[in-house]
């Protein structure tokens, strides 16, 4: 498979600004919130301590970012070759959406500068369920940056010419980067399974962190089964996820649609989501929580947006052959189930919370819902500028025309 | 009789949970402090306190005794303590207040109740589980105690809470903290004196102790006055029991003292977590099921070529 920058077009184009300036108004307010502080910045209170930034920034963000791993599985565990060129899209976008996990969290921390203390082996405490998530996601990312480095490397070896040092310097650099080159090709399989192994553990516990609240969390949305749920949504929001950036990216580059690997792909997304709807179902009847799905209220309402119309809708609409054949019908069924996923987390981490005291219902405050934003513009300019830079994107027909006339 | 088959269920309870938490989980995480004082029986050794809320006459003294033996808490004017007004509202604790003194008109026409409201000190408590740098433990004596230099402002803690006792300083922008009531650990317990609010309460509202005689003097309470009492010690098994206990004379929902299950909280994930991790063998497990799962599909590709020219030909694993 051979890839190339995607940089045929200018890389500050006029949309390309307009992101820029709304992605720096939205980082202002990350930075209004460091310094004036949380309770300047948000909304959260006593009742309300884990607001919009958990739920949407930090647990759509890992589960948004699945398509990592299940593409990665897909590809070298079960060996279909077919899709090998979602692997570079779907691997960087799990790297950002990781990376901005982190950013994100730090944001929410209190005392964000502190967020190095799980690492110390003296405050470990192996009991609870946030310290598996923190470990895990940490491993990961450094897994992630471990095998996205290869990218950079094959963008690199060979065209090492850093301005102002001495020939000599420049081709060890460039024998380093090959070394590096090499070793990971060599480890590769390695971090693969690492990378699928960490993901379904951290991705199941950020379903079991809310397990301990079972009285503030609606009964349509707490569970003992809540990790597993949490870990198959995850898996089949995956290749949606891949499908949705593929088509966006293909749209925003002026490329054609990658139906010819896309279409199969979503062939999976009936099978995934269907186990998921039929646990998550099946769990609904046993526990007899369905009495409440007819009970006015938030949580209902919820539910039947969540579940209903975002998460059997777009099943549905995957298990149509037509569907899955139209580059726009495919983008409606993709976007709508992430959709869903955003609003399932977000309901199990803050909108179907109802604790015993509650004086006043928590709505995310303006400076919350900026930063929000403005770190998705970051995600979408950091994909922007690494597939324009790096050999990330399959080589089309343009492309290599282009390589063909800078050599 | 009634009272003996509580106390069998009690045990059993407890017993079921400790084989739940202790054997079956603890094990492959036995080097991580924390986990061996869960093997152990909590309600054993704790120290507890019996709010007897039909003898409270709102006074708000235990406040005023909180707010001086705590001096990193809001210095209030004098009288603040003494304005009543503030009864027209329910309160909580909050970043200034690590406890409040409510009052509630009772459904039946009478008088008055007032209820004292701090933390109640869980036997398992959900807050200590869920921190992951243990900023939060709770002493063998009882106390659910907080340590700032841990934490790193996560707040889980505060998600996890049932009863919604821990606080934050939202306001402070650099060195936030999580607030709420220390039992007068450091400041009197370890001394050998009760807590500044059972100290200072005119009333003898609180009584502090052993929390099985505390348990044992309830009981006694009810029964000599059945009329008087709700036919429960709140807290005694409430989340699998809690150092702070209440005694009513009208029902614990009514005076804001909500309902929860005798489950233990971590008793929902930690079970989970430690399954996960036993040995470490489910995560190694699916590692070998995973490297099995890329050894066998390549082969299967690949089924005309030799091991070492198949993985040879697969190097081109480079994504």
């Amino acid at each position: 498979m051979k890839h190339a920058p995607a940089n045929g077009k200018q890389f500050f184009t006029r949309g390309m600004r307009l992101l820029t300036a709304l992605m720096l108004i939205g980082l202002g307010f990350g930075a209004y919130r460091l310094i004036a502080g949380l309770g300047a910045a948000t909304n959260l209170s006593n009742q309300y301590p884990l607001g919009l930034w958990i739920g949407l920034d930090v647990a759509t963000g890992v589960a948004l970012a699945a398509g990592g791993f299940t593409s990665a599985a897909l590809v070298y565990i079960f060996n279909r070759e077919h899709f090998h060129a979602v692997i570079r899209p779907a691997l960087l976008t799990a790297m950002l959406g990781y990376t901005f996990v982190a950013v994100g969290l730090l944001f929410d921390l209190g005392r964000w500068y502190a967020i190095w203390h799980p690492m110390l082996p003296s405050m470990w405490q192996g009991n609870s369920v946030l310290f598996e998530v923190a470990i895990c996601v940490m491993l990961y990312l450094n897994v992630l940056y471990l095998e996205f480095a290869p990218i950079i490397c094959e963008r690199f070896i060979g065209r090492v010419r850093v301005p102002g040092i001495s020939p000599g310097l420049n081709s060890t650099i460039d024998l380093g980067l090959r070394v590096a080159s090499h070793v990971l090709g060599r480890i590769m399989p390695v971090l693969i399974i690492a990378g699928v192994m960490l993901s379904c553990l951290h991705q199941s516990s950020l379903g079991t962190l809310m397990m301990i609240a079972p009285y503030k969390l609606h009964p349509l949305y707490w569970s003992q089964f809540l990790p597993l749920f949490f870990l198959l949504s995850a898996i089949a929001v995956g290749f949606p996820m891949i499908i949705m950036e593929s088509l966006l990216s293909a749209r925003a580059l002026n490329r054609t649609p990658e139906m010819r690997v896309l279409t199969p792909l979503a062939r999976y997304c009936p099978w995934l989501i269907g186990i998921y709807i039929v646990c998550r179902t099946a769990d609904m009847l046993l526990r007899g929580t369905w009495v409440f799905l007819f009970e006015p209220g938030t949580a209902t309402f919820l539910f039947w947006i969540e579940f209903g119309l975002l998460t059997v809708v777009p099943w549905c609409l995957f298990m149509s052959r037509d569907v899955r054949a139209s580059a726009r019908a495919l983008a409606i069924a993709s976007g709508m189930y992430i959709l869903g996923i955003a609003l399932n987390r977000c309901a199990v981490f803050f909108l179907a919370v109802k604790p015993p005291y509650t004086e006043h219902s928590y709505i995310p405050a303006l400076a919350e819902f900026a930063l929000t934003f403005g770190l998705i513009l970051c995600i979408i300019f950091c994909y922007r500028a690494a597939v324009h830079w790096l050999p990330v994107l399959p080589a089309s027909d343009q492309s290599l025309r282009n390589t063909g006339k800078t050599h | 009789m009634d009272v003996t088959r509580t106390s069998n269920s009690d045990r059993m309870n407890r017993r079921g949970f400790i084989k739940h938490i202790g054997l079956t989980g603890a094990m492959a995480l036995s080097s991580v402090p924390g986990a061996q004082a869960q093997q152990r029986n909590p309600a054993e050794q704790s120290l507890a306190v019996l709010v007897d809320t039909t003898l409270c006459v709102g006074c708000r003294t235990c406040e005023q005794a909180c707010n001086e033996i705590n001096p990193d808490l809001p210095i209030v004017p004098n009288d603040f303590f003494s304005d009543t007004s503030v009864f027209q509202q329910h309160r909580r604790m909050d970043a200034s207040a690590f406890t409040v003194v409510n009052r509630y008109q009772p459904e039946k026409k009478g008088a008055p109740v007032y209820v004292k409201f701090q933390c109640q000190h869980c036997l398992y408590p959900a807050c200590v589980s869920a921190c992951l740098v243990g900023a939060l433990r709770r002493d063998a004596g009882g106390a659910v105690v907080y340590d700032e230099k841990k934490c790193i402002g996560c707040r889980y803690c505060m998600a996890a809470c049932p009863f919604q006792v821990p606080a934050y300083e939202y306001s402070s922008v650099l060195t936030p903290r999580v607030r709420k009531c220390t039992f007068c650990f450091q400041t009197r317990l370890t001394q050998g004196e009760v807590p500044a609010c059972v100290a200072g309460c005119p009333m003898r509202v609180m009584t502090f102790g052993s929390r099985a005689e505390l348990i044992a003097m309830g009981r006694e309470r009810i029964r000599k006055n059945p009329e008087k009492y709700v036919q429960q010690i709140y807290g005694e098994h409430e989340a699998g029991g809690t150092a702070w206990m209440y005694l009513a004379a009208v029902p614990f929902e009514q005076i804001d003292l909500p309902r929860i299950g005798y489950h233990p909280l971590p008793g929902y994930t930690e079970p989970v977590q430690h399954a996960l991790f036993k040995w470490f063998l489910p995560p190694l497990g699916l590692c070998a099921i995973l490297a099995g799962a890329m050894w066998y599909n390549k082969r299967r590709k690949n089924p005309d070529k030799d091991d070492g020219q198949a993985s040879k030909n697969n190097t081109d694993l480079t994504p």
